[in-house]
């Protein structure tokens, strides 16, 4: 059994901001069926690009429901550009810590914040910048790029607990690795 | 809170009369059974005595037991023994829904040793593409290993019918039978099979002892090399609490055989039209016919496992998921994967394998506990509305 900490298991018996908020004017959506995890954020946002509310749907397991949930809690009341610092390592922190293998559920977060603030602008986000290294969960170069610079990830086990890239049929381990040795040349 | 178990495919309650049948060994006769004198042969005595009864639960002579540490040692040790015996074949064969404890071994063989492995697929109900089992035999495979039952979906192998089939041609058969032993007949002679595995843990025996059957005759490797315990075939001083426990539970288990296959089945198919009934999005998973009667793997749609499998836990209420997110993978399960079982439901499939501990009011807390679960999940997820997969 996992070792969630007590905020993760409130934040998932009992969600906060559930269900389609009906005049929202930007939803972000990310994950899929396939993936074993979605999530779709709605925020409403005010004349002065305010969040003055934020609910979320989300497919997932408790820790995705937990990361949507903390989410919502964390955004609300933040600017639109206050909103788009926040961070998968803030979503993690909120609720006290997610398991390694789980940190992809506080990514999925802050992906489905950066579509909706970018669904609000009227930004067309170019879907999957980027070469694509795992066709399973559709993770490109970029993404792991990312990733490995936000979150110091070392090896390719990482970057599967963080973006699921690698954690299919395993082609693509050897280029995760190549990208992530390029990161760490860059220095 | 009282706990509803309803995990016994991954592990099973001892039962009372084994614990009663181990304690006295835990305690004042603690002698080692190989040595030469009587306190030590009273234990002696009871181990042949468990002997014995592993024996009549699978139509086995006691020589053709060997007393392992758990299922895991006795599938290495089958195949491990096969290749030794047939060092020059090189090919080995299995299915893709094996237990871990073959699979892995296989893919080891594989990419450290060099095997040539045939992992032979099954369809979307789980049963095996038995054509291309029998095409894929050669002159050159060592072992055909093929497990009894699935752990997941209670699908089982025609094990006798393809065991024959396979020593006909001089290649050694094994069969992993951890999860049909105590749930189906098992006879050894009539399924033709050279060796087989079981485990103690999974009939209501303690964990930590399995067995290995090898059939009179036949040429074995040891894997475990030591002294002179288990005829020189594993060696090691015996597990001798647990073997007798082991002892009284496959005498139990053959007792009970008749009840698995009346009321513990009845049960299952009352939990199953239950859960059909009254929650919409559902589908069974596995041969509906073929199947152990303990065991239900549903899939409910847009729902993932590890969020109902919590909710379930909240009421006391024991189970399994094929879901990746309660193993630490990310895809579904690799049975259901092989079945081709739609995401949809793969993701939020349950396993509930019963044993003759449960009760009717037991299926009646869990059904009303999944409505609510599966309802409360739904109205958070973005791929259910207006009551359908959207």
């Amino acid at each position: 059994m996992w070792e969630y900490t007590d905020k993760v298991k409130d934040h998932f018996m009992h969600p906060r901001n559930v269900g389609e908020l009906k005049d929202a004017n930007a939803v972000g959506e990310t994950g899929s069926l396939n993936c074993g995890d979605a999530l779709k954020l709605f925020l409403k946002v005010d004349e002065n690009e305010r969040i003055v509310d934020a609910s979320f749907m989300t497919f997932g397991c408790a820790s995705a429901v937990a990361s949507s949930s903390a989410l919502t809690e964390i955004v609300k009341g933040m600017t639109l550009d206050e909103a788009a610092k926040v961070t998968n390592g803030d979503i993690a922190d909120y609720l006290g810590g997610l398991p390694k293998e789980k940190m992809h559920c506080s990514v999925m977060g802050k992906s489905a914040l950066q579509k909706a603030i970018a669904d609000y602008r009227g930004i067309q986000i170019m879907e999957k910048p980027g070469e694509m290294v795992c066709e399973c969960f559709e993770v490109t170069d970029l993404e792991i790029i990312d990733a490995v610079k936000a979150n110091g990830l070392e090896t390719t086990e990482d970057v599967t607990n963080y973006l699921k890239a690698g954690g299919g049929c395993g082609k693509c381990l050897d280029r995760i690795e190549e990208v992530i040795a390029s990161v760490k040349a860059e220095g | 809170m009282n706990v509803i178990y309803t995990d016994n495919n991954a592990t099973t309650r001892v039962a009372d009369e084994v614990i009663e049948e181990m304690l006295p060994f835990f305690g004042g006769f603690y002698g080692n059974p190989s040595s030469m004198h009587t306190f030590g042969d009273r234990v002696g005595k009871k181990i042949r005595q468990a002997r014995q009864k592993v024996a009549d639960l699978i139509h086995a002579d006691p020589d053709e037991i060997i007393f392992t540490s758990c299922g895991t040692e006795s599938d290495n040790s089958a195949v491990f023994s096969a290749l030794n015996a047939y060092p020059d074949k090189k090919r080995i064969i299995t299915s893709n829904v094996e237990h871990p404890a073959i699979l892995n071994l296989f893919k080891y063989l594989r990419d450290k040793k060099g095997y040539d492995v045939v992992l032979v697929p099954v369809d979307k109900k789980g049963d095996l593409d038995l054509d291309l089992l029998y095409d894929s035999l050669s002159d050159d495979t060592a072992i055909v290993s093929l497990m009894w039952a699935n752990n997941e979906t209670g699908v089982i192998f025609p094990i006798p019918e393809i065991a024959e089939k396979v020593t006909e041609k001089g290649i050694l058969f094994h069969t992993d039978a951890v999860q049909a032993a105590g749930k189906i007949p098992i006879d050894v002679r009539a399924a033709h099979v050279d060796m087989l595995s079981l485990s103690g843990h999974k009939i209501h025996a303690p964990k930590g002892i399995g067995v290995l059957y090898v059939k009179k005759g036949m040429k074995f490797f040891p894997y475990l090399i030591g002294g002179h315990q288990e005829k020189g075939r594993r060696g090691g001083t015996e597990n001798t609490v647990s073997i007798i426990g082991l002892g009284k539970a496959c005498e139990l288990a053959a007792q009970q055989l008749p009840i698995m296959n009346t009321q513990v089945k009845e049960l299952r198919d009352y939990l199953q039209s239950q859960l059909l009934e009254k929650i919409p999005g559902v589908s069974v998973n596995g041969d509906l016919e073929n199947r152990l009667p303990n065991t239900l793997s549903i899939g409910f749609d847009a729902v993932e496992g590890e969020s109902i499998l919590l909710m379930l836990d909240k009421e006391g209420i024991c189970a399994s998921s094929g879901s990746a997110c309660t193993s630490g993978s990310l895809d579904p399960s690799h049975v259901l994967m092989a079945m081709e079982v739609p995401f949809k439901s793969a993701h939020g499939t349950i396993r509930f394998s019963l044993s003759h501990y449960n009760t009717k009011e037991e299926m009646d807390h869990i059904v009303k506990t999944m409505v609510s679960a599966i309802e409360t999940l739904r109205a958070m997820s973005p791929f259910w509305k207006d009551g359908k997969l959207v």
